[in-house]
């Protein structure tokens, strides 16, 4: 019975070697281990053996002829899956430079990318966003910022006025600063806001200059802030938004609603100077106008341009392209 | 503002150093526009005579000018100037000559013939801003000789100053020197002088009717005067300061305002009608002629100097009248030396569109008590060239109640220390501020400072305190950061904001942003009520209407773009509306607009529910409200509880007629005002079961008036807890344009607790069934 086993067994694993395909091997693992495979059917057999010893060594030869077929299907069946995964692999070739369809992502407009820049960067330094109305009264956008009518300084700013409560009383806000009469009035110091914002001149635009155009502003309001606290916001804000190697300074100017008053420039690492905004110590006129008593609160307030931000950082050479809504424009960024 | 350096150095003993000036001038905060070096610096400019002049048939525009330089050759120039006769000398700029504004004269050809060099107006030269013709030299002038030493022009130094509103003085070179000394630490003597008579009594009568406007009004007179020349050095540094000169009584008067600040003007005595003047307001619709020559109709804004017979001869602060004009026989003037109400002079400026060198000193204001001192720097000056020059007893001061007051401040030192972030004693702030004029007295603890009289805009503390920053020098006050005790950060609103704008950029979307006004007929077109806030101003014509809706603008944006052969662009806008109120302002408020060229609506529905799933915002789509403006069949009105908060859908055809797309267009429209403004509800977790899940199909015939939405809710609703998704997998009609449709859903029923069995899901199988039945539908 002993020749049987091996017969049986070594013609399995002959099969089994021939087997082309998995499938082929599905097919023979019925066939080979099946109840009605060679060796089940020997296994059958066991019964008419006459001795416990006899039938403890077949069963024992037969169970070592099973193991060796399954162990032979289970190598075959790993070679051939492998063959096979590499046949599948190698037709599923693609070229991925082909059909490469334009990225669908949709882009801010380069305002708002720097607006966004500029607030994560205040934002940073300990500062809260406010906003405002861009359609103002006078008293927000001039009279509450030590502007009263006849100041000499309203002529600097060339003021779009609209047709709605008396006439001269409703303006286009031509800066951003009414908003922080605004944000005295509704909160109690301490004060660190900066806000953003759309601002009007009624000026004839080129290329670098708008009609309609925006304007960022800080104001800080707590008790004992001094010029040398605007000069260090100043600076920490420089360095954070242009790069560590950039400085900055400030000069005298003059400004209705603050006192000192100074432009602030930016050095580059070049050592050039840029001219970058207006800023000083809130006039104490403007804290009254505010609601807050001058002797007990001290602030300083800035502001500069977003618009330029954007057309610097990305080279445009014309303010107004930013504005066109032209596809072609847009997709460049 | 024009500030020559040799005239600054004449006034101080100022270091002879440009680059120090000009740095020093923008840390006392009289910014430097550009240094210049003006005057005869040309080279290659030289002094020709006109021969004759010759018009070409072939061009109209310029004409051929023959010059002779006095070395017997004729030269050959082309010219588009026709102010020159034969006989006048003029400054011939010669082929290779560089001028100032660094064009290279070259010699080219018109109609063929070439031209040798350039003839040159003021202008060109640096000497001034008249460009009106060539500038005509002295017939007496050498030839062939640079112009510049013909003008007797030295080379000048200029500062081109960005002078402040609040610094009046400054718009002379005595109040620019008298910072730059202070700085400097350098001795600095404020001129000063009295009007002394040497001859006998002559004057000229003043009646000041309307004191307000006219606080003070002098004038004496002066005879024995010649016309004639100023010297060489005074029409340098005019011609620098860009004054062009003229004769030495034009010349000394524009000298001495330059210098102190203080406008003047002189009178030929001989035809000052009643030999007096006469200050009073203008009749509405008076006219005058001023030195122009253009013929100027007043209001009773305007302040006019009349004679005595009450002829107007001037605009007071502005401009003179050409019937008292000097001219080359006048050998006696009244010279008025006056001070001006500001306001009144602005408000004349603007209305009359006339700025002129006086004027822009009297509407900033000039020193009212430096009158006398400019006066006796005029006769200083003019006695140069006039050394039999005459001043008469009579001098008039006529000051009204108008005069302004002397001003002092209390300036508490710990305050200036307190402001800018560095202890200043009493003793140092008086050591800044004495040097430019302020005087300063201690008292108790606190200073009492007096201001100047040229320094009008010094009335408050604080005034002194930028003072003593100014002088001290703003980048010696250190930089320090204050400590807030505030946590920095966006506002829920504007977080909300954002994440709105990052789910329509992943969306695919391009953020627009269109002018926010509107042309007149904008809002029609777009279906929308005309309705709206209008410009008085508008910077162009009809370009006045205040956006109620972002739509129009979005809608150019898509017909530009589709006119450039790019159809199909999706954008969106976040902005601003100003819809009219009857409040104190606009009702305005923040809208977001998204517009699709080339979708349909369900594609704006998709963009709504990305939105309503990334914001937890929730409204109502009532499609029996169509939104203004948009397609009837497809679109609906967003509310949520009583609110309209948006439209959703496509634009009306007709809208897009009139705005020439060709495109469909979807839109969304919502009011992110009131959306942002929602707290959105925060998702809440829900145990995800581990039990296996069934899936079934259900396909209705549904009628064309039962909408998805109904059937999706009996859906949910008969299938109750146990129903994990449901999607609507397939729409049909059977032929296009149909109603009734084919609506196939496949639902997913899950226990937390236990695997379905087959009679759980027959049973609500069923109940969706008849639930659907109800609504009219029918199963497939």
């Amino acid at each position: 019975m002993i020749a049987d086993i091996d017969a049986a067994r070594a013609a399995a694993v002959a099969h089994i070697a021939s087997a082309a395909t998995v499938d082929d091997l599905r097919r023979l693992d019925t066939e080979l281990l099946g109840k009605k495979g060679p060796l089940a059917q020997l296994k059958a057999g066991l019964g008419k053996l006459a001795t416990v010893d006899e039938k403890k060594a077949m069963g024992a030869a037969l169970n070592d002829a099973m193991t060796a077929v399954q162990t032979a299907l289970d190598e075959r069946r790993t070679v051939l899956a492998r063959a096979e995964r590499d046949v599948r692999l190698t037709a599923e070739a693609l070229d991925l430079t082909e059909f490469v369809r334009p990225p669908t992502r949709g882009r801010a407009h380069l305002v708002t990318q720097a607006w966004e820049r500029l607030e994560d960067v205040f934002v940073g330094l300990g500062f809260q966003i406010a906003e405002g109305p861009e359609v103002e009264t006078d008293w927000y956008n001039f009279e509450a910022l030590n502007m009263p009518p006849s100041h000499p300084a309203r002529s600097m700013h060339d003021t779009f006025y609209v047709d709605h409560g008396a006439p001269g009383s409703t303006v286009l806000r031509t800066h951003t600063s009414p908003v922080q009469i605004r944000v005295m009035q509704a909160i109690q110091p301490p004060i660190y806001m900066v806000m953003p914002g759309r601002v009007f001149r009624n000026e004839t635009t080129d290329a670098t200059h708008l009609a309609v155009f925006h304007q960022i502003e800080g104001l800080v309001i707590d008790r004992g802030i001094t010029l040398a606290d605007l000069a260090g916001t100043i600076d920490a804000f420089t360095k954070a938004f242009f790069g560590t190697e950039f400085g900055s300074r400030l000069r005298p100017s003059y400004f209705p609603f603050t006192e000192p008053s100074a432009e602030f420039d930016i050095r580059t690492p070049k050592g050039d100077w840029l001219e970058l905004g207006g800023c000083g110590m809130v006039h104490p006129n403007v804290l009254r106008a505010g609601g807050l008593d001058p002797e007990e609160w001290s602030g300083f307030a800035f502001g500069f341009g977003i618009d330029r931000m954007a057309k610097e950082r990305h080279g445009v050479g014309d303010v107004r392209e930013m504005y066109t809504n032209d596809i072609r424009f847009i997709e460049q960024f | 503002m024009k500030i020559v350096h040799s005239w600054l150095r004449e006034l101080a003993p100022l270091p002879d150093d440009v680059d120090a000036i000009a740095h020093t001038l923008s840390d006392v905060g009289l910014a430097v526009e550009s240094v210049d070096r003006v005057g005869a610096t040309v080279a290659g400019v030289i002094t020709a005579r006109v021969i004759r002049t010759e018009r070409h048939p072939d061009a109209a525009k310029v004409h051929r000018v023959f010059l002779d330089i006095g070395d017997g050759t004729e030269h050959h120039v082309w010219c588009g100037a026709f102010n020159m006769q034969p006989g006048d000398v003029i400054p011939w700029a010669t082929p290779g000559t560089s001028m100032p504004d660094g064009r290279l004269i070259e010699t080219k050809p018109i109609v063929g013939i070439q031209s040798d060099g350039m003839c040159c107006s003021s202008r060109e030269l640096g000497l001034g801003d008249d460009h009106s013709g060539i500038l005509i030299l002295d017939p007496d002038t050498p030839l062939g000789v640079p112009y510049g030493r013909a003008l007797g022009l030295a080379e000048e130094i200029v500062y081109d100053l960005d002078v402040l509103r609040n610094r009046p003085d400054a718009y002379g070179h005595v109040g620019v020197a008298r910072d730059l000394a202070a700085r400097f630490e350098v001795p600095f003597r404020q001129p000063s002088g009295a009007v002394a008579a040497t001859g006998p009594t002559r004057s000229a009568t003043v009646e000041i009717v309307a004191g307000d406007r006219c606080p003070r009004f002098t004038t004496v007179v002066i005879s024995g005067i010649r016309v004639a020349e100023s010297p060489d050095w005074m029409k340098s540094r005019l011609a620098a300061a860009g004054m062009r000169p003229i004769n030495n009584v034009v010349d000394v008067s524009n000298y001495v305002m330059l210098e102190t600040n203080q406008p003047n003007h002189a009178y030929d005595f001989d035809t000052l009608g009643g030999g007096g003047f006469r200050i009073r307001v203008a009749g509405d619709g008076e006219a005058m002629t001023t030195l122009d020559g253009v013929e100027r109709t007043l209001t009773a804004d305007d302040l006019l100097i009349c004679d005595a017979t009450d002829r107007p001869i001037g605009i007071a602060g502005i401009m003179g009248g050409q019937n008292t004009e000097i001219g080359p026989d006048t050998t006696t003037v009244a010279l008025e030396t006056a001070y001006f109400e500001v306001p009144g002079i602005m408000k004349s400026v603007q209305r009359l569109g006339l700025r002129t060198e006086a004027s822009a000193r009297f509407e900033r204001g000039v020193d009212p008590l430096g009158i006398d001192t400019s006066i006796a720097r005029f006769v200083e000056l003019l006695r140069l060239t006039c050394p039999d020059l005459v001043v008469h007893e009579g001098y008039v001061d006529a000051r009204t109640p108008s005069m302004p007051n002397p001003v002092a401040i209390t300036v508490r030192p710990e305050r200036v220390g307190a402001l800018l972030g560095r202890p200043f004693t009493a003793a140092e702030i008086s050591a800044l501020i004495e040097p430019i004029g302020f005087a300063c007295r201690a008292d108790g603890s606190t200073l009492s400072v007096s201001v100047p009289s040229w320094r009008p805009d010094c009335t408050l503390e604080i005034d002194i305190v930028e003072e003593v920053a100014r002088l001290f020098g703003y980048d010696k006050l250190g930089k320090t950061v204050p400590k807030s005790t505030l946590a920095g950060g966006l506002s829920p609103v504007q977080q909300r904001r954002r994440r709105v704008r990052d789910v329509l950029l992943g969306l695919g979307l391009d953020e627009a942003m269109p002018h926010p006004f509107l042309t007149d007929g904008d809002l029609s077109r777009a279906g929308l009520s005309a309705d709206a806030v209008r410009l008085v101003n508008p910077l162009v014509v009809g370009d006045d209407v205040l956006r109620t809706s972002l739509r129009p603008g979005l809608l150019k944006a898509v017909a530009f773009n589709e006119s450039h052969r790019r159809s199909g662009v999706g954008f969106f806008e976040i902005g601003h509306v100003y819809p009219p109120s009857d409040t104190e302002l606009p009702a305005e408020y923040e809208a977001l607009c998204v517009i699709i060229a080339g979708a349909d609506a369900p594609r704006a529905i998709a963009v709504w529910r990305e939105l309503v799933s990334a914001m937890g915002w929730g409204a109502r789509l009532d499609q029996s409200k169509v939104p203004a403006g948009l397609h009837p069949t497809r679109s609906a009105t967003l509310s949520a509880g009583r609110d309209v908060v948006g439209a959703v859908g496509e634009i009306h055809p007709d809208v897009l007629d009139a705005y020439e797309v060709s495109e469909r267009v979807a839109v969304l429209e919502l009011n992110l005002s009131v959306l942002l403004a929602t707290e959105p509800k925060v998702a809440q977790w829900k145990a995800t079961s581990r039990f296996p899940s069934t899936d079934f199909d259900l396909a209705f015939n549904v009628p064309g008036d039962v909408s998805a939405e109904k059937v999706d809710k009996a859906l949910r609703q008969a299938a109750g807890s146990l129903l994990v998704s449901l999607d609507l997998f397939d729409v049909y009609r059977a032929l296009p344009g149909d109603q009734a449709r084919s609506l196939a859903y496949r639902l997913r029923l899950q226990a937390n607790d236990r695997t379905l069995t087959d009679s759980d899901v027959a049973g609500i199988r069923d109940k969706c069934i008849a639930a659907v039945g109800k609504l009219g539908a029918q199963l497939r």
